[in-house]
């Protein structure tokens, strides 16, 4: 049988995890294995190429592609400034001398004598990359990026959107079942990174963004206040460029969901502690949840990297994750390895969940998911 | 198996024992295909996760698990350790081949480059489709953006490969030099390997050929090929295809992880999953002599594929699926074309939330009827956009009627006709999670006819368990085994949908119809409208129609003109379908909700029908 058992989202309050961090074109690495850094520290930068800008010469002069280089004053490798005469024609009657001038400043990268087009590029730009997570170099791919190792706390997310942020960790409900309201926002919460409980409504999320909060972690939102939030629908799940003012972490699901008590918990204990936090989600090749890292600054001998599990086992943590009963959360009370007919006349495998009620309810084991860590 | 895959290697020992494997984006599937006599069948299949995330990050691991649950189940010795035991040593120890497809990793992602969209544009495409590639744009001289957002949208994109087209033969070089220009100024880069260079396929202008190589040489791993339209008149494909497979292999396979290793354990190159589809596909369509429909609706692609009178066509629809793109159906149909599939009301924003949940988290299964309902109703959304989509790609050449120069050609408005002819149609082949495994198969055979409104006689089937990538990429190396395979173990037939073209009020006469059963029994009725009936006729059993149809309604040879078939039956018999076509479902909420209550009662769709 295949493995009918979803991997589930990490929530621990100790963990080594490792970032790579990489350019997206060749570049220079800052730092060397061993250094200590900061989320804010800038660990390699890379030159992004400029624009480019095509002109077509032979067309604005009138003349054919072959001829232009009888009209070009600048030649290729050439630095130019904005509106700088770039090529001209040299007509008996002044009146009808054209110039061309260019609309950018940068370097001549070529002229072609088959299609009389001439590319300017503008100056490169720098790009930097950050180091994301306070912690330590152990990995450097030359020219390319790093690897950072944090012993942290961590939160994945299911969803999210906006790219890497931190920010103080803020409690603004009491309860995990709390929904966060925008009287709930506050100017002291500017660059914060917001937790909130069951629900945040599209109220909130323009309260949030007005007091400049660099991120809101919260259990569901509505799909349609998320459209509205972004002006489009998501259509895909692979996000993390959006820019809405701050960053997003769904910790449920669509909908008003509380957030399981455990993150919630975990997420309390460490307020007022500073969290690196990114929304990028991708579930398709190569699985990106949304994250919030709480470095804890603590030597990293000692900590052996999380085990890989095998499956389910009895008394696992597991939410439910799909309708009727999306959201809820209980333990594994029975694993019976026979295929079982549901509803829909499927024949699935199943399991039993119990919640802490004592009701039990049997659901296909692809319908739930391990709250994973310790 | 490191040969070159345009040209599949010659194998002389006989292929008792074959084991295929197709690694998917999250589920590597291996099938043992044993010759039984004369014949070939597949036997015991296994899965296995696809291993080329991390923390594994090599594909052979999903692999070799796969076929260790080959090993489990057959009790054949397959392994040796990491290794592949081949040829067969006795009965129970080796197998004689092992084969693969892979779609891991999303695919291969192309963008093509043309002068003219509608006509070297679509070339190109229809060229890198039919090679299994998603193609994520079409650039061309006359696409409407300014040279400087061409050059930001090559730079922005990070594809697997390019092709580049444009021009016929002789003709004028400007336009696809400024292409090459700009492909050149933009600097691509590939989407795996930051130290490769991106593999780039000229097949334009032949004329065109010394200035492209100037300008993209440096820049990129250019490879020059043949035309693919040397002339307006003709399309030149297969070079281009062949140059795509073989770079797909040499160049992007290498980067990912495991594959190199997985290519020293094949008998035979890797194909691209959807190109082996479209092998198989092609294969059939022309032993059978048969117009044929397939698709493969995935979680996130949906794949059509088309034979009409021996012309081959695919089409992906990068984002229309049933799990990571289901958002994307919801956004592409409307909320209301889905729900009008659906005999119950659900208020919009319950609806949305729900979808999106599913997108999250994509291997969830509905647990409810009405959850199921839903899930059918984005199907057959999904299939019917994926279908007006490969409608407007699978056409006759366009520009191909008058002799125009380039600059006319920019003007022209008119667009080729599309080959998709419902009436032609002999058989619609399904493939895909929600067409292979709906628990009854009358649901997989109503969603196909709701969304693709067959008329006249069609045959539907289904693949039994998506094992059409590994037949494909069998067909290569032994036809008989692929076909002996397809024909028995992989083809599900559903039955022969029977459907009238026009409409008419509920209740008016569409057609006398006498049906001759096999045991020689005859039964003649009247379908009217807005009737759907279903009669039992097993698979491998053929009953004879006589349709009359009503004044103005047509069944296939004019409109009041009679017709007499050969019907073939499958697991759910045969359908014949009076809601009439183009088919229009009744706009009243209260009325759509009693048509769809009906229809499915009189099939047995669900279980709470009666």
């Amino acid at each position: 049988m295949p493995h009918s058992y979803t991997p589930g989202l990490t929530v621990t309050d100790h963990t080594v995890i490792h970032r790579r961090r990489m350019l997206p074109l060749p570049g220079k690495v800052l730092v060397n294995v061993g250094d200590r850094v900061r989320s804010d520290q800038v660990v390699a930068r890379a030159e992004l190429p400029g624009k480019v800008f095509p002109i077509n010469l032979a067309n604005q002069l009138s003349v054919a592609p072959g001829e232009i280089k009888d009209y070009l004053i600048k030649k290729q490798g050439d630095v130019i400034e904005k509106d700088e005469i770039l090529a001209e024609n040299k007509p008996l009657i002044k009146w009808f001398k054209t110039e061309i001038r260019s609309p950018v400043a940068g370097t001549i990268e070529s002229a072609s004598l088959v299609t009389g087009q001439v590319l300017l590029r503008e100056p490169p730009r720098m790009l930097q990359l950050l180091a994301y997570a306070d912690g330590a170099i152990v990995e450097t791919i030359p020219q390319q990026g790093v690897v950072v190792e944090t012993t942290c706390s961590l939160v994945q997310g299911i969803f999210g959107i906006g790219g890497e942020t931190s920010g103080e960790i803020v409690m603004a409900v009491k309860a995990p079942d709390e929904p966060l309201t925008p009287s709930h926002f506050n100017s002291t919460m500017k660059g914060k990174v917001v937790v909130g409980g069951s629900f945040l409504s599209f109220d909130a999320m323009s309260q949030a963004r007005a007091f400049g909060v660099a991120g809101v972690v919260v259990g569901g939102i509505h799909d349609e206040d998320l459209r509205a939030l972004l002006g489009y629908d998501v259509g895909v799940a692979i996000t993390g460029a959006e820019q809405v003012g701050f960053t997003l972490i769904l910790t449920e699901g669509f909908g008003a969901i509380p957030m399981a008590a455990k993150t919630f918990k975990l997420l309390s204990t460490h307020a007022g502690k500073k969290a690196s936090i990114s929304g990028a989600t991708q579930i398709r090749a190569g699985v990106i949840r949304p994250e919030i890292i709480i470095p804890r600054g603590e030597s990293v001998v000692g900590i052996v990297a999380q085990m890989q599990r095998e499956g389910i086992r009895l008394g696992d943590p597991v939410r439910i994750i799909r309708d009727p009963l999306f959201g809820r959360i209980g333990e594994v009370s029975a694993l019976p390895s026979e295929l079982t007919k549901i509803s829909t006349e499927s024949e699935v495998r199943v399991l039993e969940v119990k919640f802490s009620d004592g009701k039990r309810v049997v659901i296909p084991r692809t319908n739930i998911e391990v709250i994973e860590g310790t | 198996m490191t040969a070159s895959a345009s040209t599949p290697p010659k194998i002389d020992r006989p292929l008792n024992v074959i084991v295929a494997t197709d690694c998917g984006s999250t589920t590597t599937k291996a099938i043992l295909i044993e010759k039984v006599g004369d014949e070939y069948r597949q036997t015991y299949r296994g899965e296995a996760p696809t291993t080329v995330e991390a923390p594994f990050e090599d594909v052979t691991r999903g692999v070799l698990n796969a076929i260790a649950e080959i090993e489990e189940l057959s009790g054949r010795k397959i392994l040796d350790g990491d290794k592949i035991i081949t040829p067969c040593r006795n009965d129970k120890t080796g197998v004689d081949i092992y084969i693969s497809t892979s779609s891991a990793g999303g695919g291969l992602q192309m963008m093509v480059t043309g002068v003219v969209q509608n006509m070297t544009g679509e070339s190109a495409q229809r060229a890198a489709l039919g090679a299994g590639a998603i193609v994520i744009d079409v650039l061309a001289a006359n696409d409407g953006r300014l040279p400087h957002e061409k050059i930001e949208r090559i730079r922005s994109m990070r594809p697997d490969m390019i092709l580049m087209s444009g021009g016929t033969d002789g003709g004028a070089v400007t336009h696809v030099v400024e292409m090459a220009e700009y492909v050149a100024a933009a600097e691509p880069r590939p989407r795996f390997g930051m130290t490769y260079k991106l593999p780039l396929i000229y097949a334009g202008n032949k004329e065109a050929q010394p200035q492209v190589k100037k300008i993209l040489e440096e820049k990129s791993a250019l490879v020059v090929t043949e035309n693919i339209r040397p002339v307006l008149e003709r399309e030149n494909l297969a070079p281009a295809r062949n140059k795509i497979h073989d770079l797909f292999l040499e160049h992007v396979m290498q980067q990912a992880p495991g594959y190199r290793k997985l290519i020293d354990m094949t008998g035979a190159p890797i194909m691209p999953t959807p190109a082996a589809v479209g092998l198989i596909m092609e294969t059939i369509a022309k032993r059978e002599h048969l117009n044929l429909i397939g698709v493969d609706i995935g979680g996130a692609t949906t794949d059509v594929f088309s034979v009409f009178d021996g012309v081959f066509n695919r089409t992906v629809s990068a984002n229309l699926g049933m799990s990571y793109s289901v958002s994307n159906v919801l956004a592409e149909a409307g909320l209301a074309n889905i729900m009008r599939w659906v005999p119950f009301t659900i208020d919009e924003q319950t609806l949305r939330n729900r979808i999106k949940n599913k997108m999250i988290r994509p291997t969830t299964i509905p647990q409810t009827l009405d959850e199921l309902q839903i899930e059918q109703a984005i199907a057959r959304e999904a299939l019917r956009l994926a279908l007006i989509h490969h409608k407007s790609l699978a056409t006759g050449l366009k520009g191909v009627q008058q002799e125009r120069t380039i600059s006319d050609v920019f003007e022209q408005q008119t667009s080729g006709k599309t080959l998709i002819d419902m009436l032609k149609l002999d058989l619609i082949v399904g493939s895909g999670g929600i067409l292979s495994h709906a628990p009854r198969r009358i649901q997989s055979m109503l969603m196909m006819v709701d969304a693709y409104e067959p008329t006249g006689c069609t045959m539907l089937s289904v693949d039994s368990i998506f094992m059409m990538p590994h037949l494909g990429a069998l067909s290569t190396i032994n036809e008989k085994a692929a076909t002996d395979v397809f024909v028995r173990d992989c083809m599900i037939y559903l039955g022969t949908c029977v459907a009238p073209i026009g409409q008419g009020k509920d209740g008016e006469v569409c057609a006398d119809y006498e049906i001759t059963w096999p045991d020689g029994k005859a039964s003649k009725e009247r379908l009217r409208f807005g009737e759907l009936r279903l009669f039992p006729l097993e698979s491998g059993k053929q009953a004879t129609i006589m349709v009359q149809p009503a004044k103005q309604i047509n069944v296939g040879a004019g409109a009041g003109t009679a017709i007499t078939k050969e019907v073939l039956g499958g697991v759910v018999g045969l359908l014949l379908d009076g809601r009439g076509r183009p088919f229009r479902l009744p706009a009243e909420q209260q009325a759509r909700v009693a048509a769809l209550t009906k229809w499915f009662d009189a099939v047995g769709l669900y279980p709470t029908a009666k």
